[in-house]
C-alpha cells in the first residue's frame, strides 16, 4: 500500500480578501491512504482540496503531490481526479461517454473507450448502463459514476468532496464500503472530505479534524475518538459529555479537575497536552456516554458522578439515561443492552462511575455546535 | 351562474378581438395577394390570380434585396452569436461588484435609437476607411460589412441575453469536473459548455437572423451597395405599391408557420422520446428494441405541418395549372360596360347643364347651386367651369380620378377601356 503517491501541505495559507479559509495547515498524506478531513460545513475543508486539485492557488505555502511542488501546474496537468459534491456528471453524454471522458480528452478511440467503460462498469456493478444518461441513473447508480469517471483517469490522488452528503442513510451506509473496497482495489490515495464522523471513522486510515481554518488534530480513528487534541476534537467526533472546571493538581499523566457541579474528578491528560498543563488552568474533561456505568448509590470519590435523571430512553442496543448536565447540556450515558433488567430512574438521582483512562482532559476550548 | 357565462362570453369576445387584432391585417394582406386588381385590396374580389407571385420573382430589386438581406443576416448570426456568447461568459464570470455596471453597458446598444446606431456606424467606419486610405468602394464602406457592423451592435446584445439565461443554468463545476479530468480550456468548452448552450445559440441565430432580416432604421444608413429586402421595399412603397409585396408577405407567413409547425412538432416529438425512455427498462434500451413512438403519434404539431405543406403544395399545383385570363377578360367586359353607362350618363348629364345654362343665358344670375344630378361627387369641382366655359371640364372629369386611386379605381380610367388594369397601376 505504500506505492501510492503522498500529498504533502507545508504552512498552507487560503485567504480570500481578509477572511483566512485555511490557516497555517501542515498535512503530510501517506502515499496509499485513505485520508479524510473532517470539520463543520465552513472550516476550510473543501478549500483544501481544490487547492490540492490545483482550482485555488494558496496564498501561501506549498502543496507537494508525490513530492513535487505544484505552484502554477493547473488542474488538468495534476495527477489527482475530483469527485464533486453535486458530482458534476456531464448531463448530455451517456454513461459511458461520461466515465471515458478523460480519454477522449487524449484522443482515444470510441472503441477502445467503450472496452475500458465496460470494464469499470463491471467494477461498479452497474453493467451494461453504459448507454443511459445520468439523468436516468438513481443517486447511487450517479455516485458509482462519478467514481468511475474519476479513476479512469488513472490519478494518484482521488479526491472525494463530501461525496455520499446527498444519498439516503441506507445507502451512504453501503456507499462507504464500497468506496473503502474500491480504494483498497486500486490503492491510490484517497483524500476524503466530510463532515460526517461516521464515514471519517468506518473509511479512514488517518483524519483530520478542522475547526474555522485550523487543523485541530490528525490522527487515525482511534486516536481522535479516545485521545482528543482539543475540545473541539472532543466534542465534535461521536457523542462526548463535558465537565467544565479548573485544574486542581497535575500528577503525571493524570490531572485532579475541580469541576464546577460534579466535584472533584480525576482524568488522563490527553496526549497532546501532556506536560502542558498546570495547575489553575481552566479545563475540560470528557467522558463517552458508553464509559459510564452504574454505581451503587450514594458512592463517592474522585471516580463517580452524580447527578439527576432527567429522561431515559430504550434505544436497542443500549439503554440512553440522560442527566442534568454542565453548562445546560445534558449528560446522556449509554447503558448496553445485555438482557440485564433496568429499572426506571426518572427524577432520580443516581450515581456512576468511570475508570480514568476513559476520562480525557483538554484545555478549555470551543466546543463543536450541536 | 349567469354571471359567469357572461363572464366566459366577454372572454372569448376579448380572446377574438385582440386575435383579430393581431391577425386580421396578416389574413388581409395574404388576400389582397390573390385578387387580380393591381392596388392590393379585398374588396371587391374580381378574380383568383396567382399573376403577383410571378410578378414578385421577376422584380430583380425584390430578389436581389432578399438575397442582400440573406448575406447579411447570415453575418450578423455568425457575429452576433460569438460577441453575445463572449459578452454573457464574461458576465457569468465578472467579478460581483462590476457586473451591474457591466450588464448596463452592454445592454445599453438596445436602449440607443437604430437610427442613431446607424448613423455613428456610418461616420465611425467611414473615419477607420479614410485612416486607412481605402477608396469609398473598399469592402470597409461598400454596405454589406457596415450593415453588418450595425446591425450586430444591437442584435449581440439582444443574443447575449438569451445566452445568459441559459449560461445561468449552467453549473461551473461542469468544467472543472473537464478540467480535473485533464481537458484544456479550449477542450472543456467545445466538449462541456458550447454542447450545452447549442439550444439556446440556435435561438440566438434564429432571433438574430430574424432581427437583422426586419431591421430598416439602421440599414438605412448603412446598406450602399447591398440594399436589403426592408430597404427596398421601402423604397417601391414610395412609388406605390403592387399585390407582389403581399405575395412577399404571405410567403414569409406561411415560411414562418412551417419553421415553427416544424420547431413545434420536433420539441414535441423529443419529449415524447424522452418520456419513453424514461419508462423503458434496461433490457429494452440494452437491445434497442425500444418502441419510440411514432412521428404523428399524438403529436398535433407534427400533423399540422404535414397539413400545411400539402395545402402549400396543392396551391402551388393549382397555381401552375389555373389561369385566370376567362376571369379576367370577363371582369374587364363588365367593367367596359360599366364605364360605357357612366360615360353616356355624364354625357346625357352635359348635355342636360348645356341646354339649362342655354335656356338661362337671357338672365343675368346664374345659379351657383351645385348640379344635382351628377353621380360622381365632384360636381362642385367642376362649378366654375359652368360660368366660364363648358368644354374644359371634359378632360379634368377624365384625368381627375385617375390621381386619386381609392375612390373609384379604374371606372373613369380611360385605359381600362382598352389596355386592362396596368393603367390603373402606373396611376397609382
Amino acid at each position: 500500500m505504500s506505492a501510492g503517491v503522498g500529498v504533502d501541505l507545508e504552512n498552507l495559507w487560503i485567504r480570500f480578501g481578509d477572511f483566512v479559509a485555511v490557516r497555517d495547515a501542515n498535512v503530510t498524506i501517506n502515499g496509499g491512504d485513505f485520508f479524510s478531513f473532517l470539520g463543520p460545513s465552513g472550516c476550510g475543508k473543501t478549500t483544501i482540496l481544490r487547492a490540492v486539485s490545483g482550482f485555488l492557488e494558496p496564498s501561501g505555502g506549498r502543496v507537494l503531490i508525490g513530492g513535487n511542488d505544484m505552484k502554477g501546474i493547473g488542474p488538468n496537468k495534476r495527477p489527482t481526479a475530483l469527485i464533486f459534491q453535486n458530482l458534476a456528471l456531464f448531463p448530455l453524454m451517456k454513461v459511458w461517454e461520461n466515465i471515458t471522458f478523460s480519454m477522449e480528452i487524449k484522443g482515444a478511440s470510441a472503441r477502445e473507450r467503450r472496452k475500458r467503460a465496460d470494464e469499470l462498469l463491471d467494477m461498479i456493478a452497474l453493467p451494461g448502463q453504459g448507454g443511459k444518461l445520468p439523468s436516468e441513473l438513481s443517486g447511487g447508480q450517479r455516485q458509482r459514476v462519478a467514481i468511475a469517471r474519476a479513476l479512469c483517469a488513472e490519478p494518484d490522488v482521488l479526491l472525494l468532496d463530501e461525496p455520499l452528503s446527498a444519498l439516503d442513510l441506507k445507502l451512504r451506509q453501503h456507499m462507504r464500503t464500497e468506496l473503502r473496497e474500491i480504494q483498497q482495489r486500486v490503492g491510490i490515495t484517497f483524500i476524503y472530505i466530510t463532515h460526517d464522523q461516521g464515514e471519517a471513522l468506518t473509511m479512514s486510515d488517518n483524519i483530520a479534524v478542522m475547526r474555522a481554518g485550523v487543523i485541530d488534530q490528525i490522527g487515525d480513528g482511534k486516536a481522535i475518538y479516545n485521545d482528543p487534541a482539543t475540545a473541539f476534537a472532543a466534542s465534535f467526533v461521536g457523542e462526548n459529555n463535558v465537565f467544565r472546571g479548573k485544574v486542581k493538581r497535575v500528577m503525571g499523566n493524570e490531572a485532579l479537575i475541580q469541576t464546577n457541579r460534579s466535584g472533584d474528578l480525576v482524568a488522563r491528560i490527553s496526549s497532546a497536552n501532556q506536560g502542558r498543563m498546570k495547575e489553575g488552568d481552566a479545563a475540560m474533561m470528557f467522558i463517552r456516554p458508553e464509559a459510564f456505568a452504574l454505581a451503587p448509590k450514594g458512592a463517592t470519590g474522585t471516580h463517580f458522578v452524580t447527578a439527576k435523571v432527567n429522561h431515559e430512553e430504550f434505544e436497542g442496543n443500549a439503554f440512553n439515561i440522560f442527566m442534568e448536565g454542565d453548562g445546560g447540556k445534558e449528560l446522556k450515558v449509554s447503558i448496553p443492552n445485555l438482557g440485564q433488567s433496568f429499572e426506571d430512574h426518572t427524577g432520580q438521582n443516581i450515581t456512576l462511575e468511570y475508570e480514568t483512562k476513559n476520562a480525557v482532559i483538554v484545555p478549555a476550548g470551543e466546543l463543536a455546535a450541536e | 351562474m349567469k354571471r359567469f357565462t357572461f363572464m366566459r362570453l366577454s372572454l372569448w369576445i376579448y380572446l377574438g378581438v385582440f386575435f383579430a387584432y393581431l391577425l386580421g391585417p396578416l389574413v388581409i394582406m395574404s388576400a389582397t395577394a390573390f385578387n387580380s386588381p393591381a392596388f392590393p385590396r379585398m374588396t371587391p374580389w374580381e378574380c383568383l390570380t396567382f399573376e403577383w407571385f410571378g410578378a414578385l420573382f421577376r422584380d430583380e430589386r425584390i430578389l436581389n434585396g432578399i438575397w442582400n438581406s440573406i448575406l447579411v443576416g447570415a453575418g450578423t448570426v455568425v457575429l452576433s452569436v460569438a460577441m453575445g456568447l463572449a459578452g454573457a461568459l464574461m458576465l457569468t464570470q465578472i467579478w460581483p461588484k462590476l457586473r451591474a455596471t457591466y450588464y448596463t453597458i452592454i445592454i445599453a446598444p438596445i436602449l440607443i435609437p437604430g437610427v442613431v446606431l446607424g448613423i455613428s456606424t456610418l461616420v465611425f467606419w467611414d473615419r477607420i476607411n479614410r485612416m486607412l486610405g481605402l477608396g469609398a468602394d473598399s469592402w470597409l464602406s461598400n454596405g454589406l460589412f457596415l450593415t453588418i457592423i450595425g446591425q450586430s451592435t444591437f442584435i449581440a446584445s439582444y443574443c447575449m441575453l438569451v445566452l445568459v439565461a441559459r449560461l445561468q443554468r449552467y453549473d461551473m463545476a461542469l468544467t472543472e469536473a473537464a478540467l480535473d479530468l485533464g481537458a484544456t480550456h479550449a477542450q472543456a468548452f467545445r466538449k462541456v459548455l458550447l454542447p450545452f448552450m447549442r439550444p439556446a445559440i440556435a435561438s440566438a441565430a434564429v432571433l438574430a437572423f430574424l432581427a437583422s432580416f426586419e431591421n430598416y432604421n439602421t440599414t438605412t444608413f448603412t446598406f450602399g451597395e447591398y440594399p436589403t429586402l426592408t430597404i427596398e421595399l421601402a423604397q417601391k412603397v414610395r412609388y406605390g405599391i403592387t399585390p407582389a409585396i403581399s405575395a412577399l408577405a404571405f410567403i414569409i407567413v406561411v415560411l414562418t408557420v412551417i419553421a415553427a409547425l416544424a420547431n413545434e412538432a420536433s420539441l414535441r416529438r423529443k419529449e415524447l422520446v424522452a418520456a419513453a425512455r424514461q419508462k423503458a427498462t434496461v433490457a429494452e434500451l440494452e437491445s434497442g428494441r425500444l418502441q419510440l413512438p411514432g412521428f404523428f403519434r399524438s403529436n398535433w404539431a407534427a400533423a399540422a405541418l404535414v397539413a400545411v405543406a400539402c395545402v402549400t403544395v396543392a396551391v402551388a399545383g393549382t397555381a401552375a395549372l389555373y389561369s385566370p385570363a376567362q376571369c379576367i377578360a370577363d371582369v374587364q367586359e363588365q367593367k367596359r360596360l360599366e364605364a360605357e353607362q357612366r360615360i353616356q350618363e355624364l354625357l346625357r348629364q352635359r348635355e342636360l347643364r348645356r341646354q339649362e345654362q342655354l335656356d338661362q343665358q337671357g338672365e343675368a344670375v346664374p345659379a351657383p347651386a351645385a348640379p344635382s344630378g351628377s353621380s360622381s361627387g365632384f360636381g362642385g369641382a367642376f362649378a366654375p367651369g359652368n360660368l366660364s366655359g363648358s368644354s374644359e371640364a371634359e378632360p379634368e372629369a377624365e384625368q381627375e380620378p385617375q390621381g386619386n386611386s381609392s375612390g373609384f379605381g379604374n371606372v373613369f380610367d380611360p385605359n381600362a377601356l382598352s389596355g386592362g388594369s396596368e393603367g390603373g397601376g402606373a396611376g397609382d
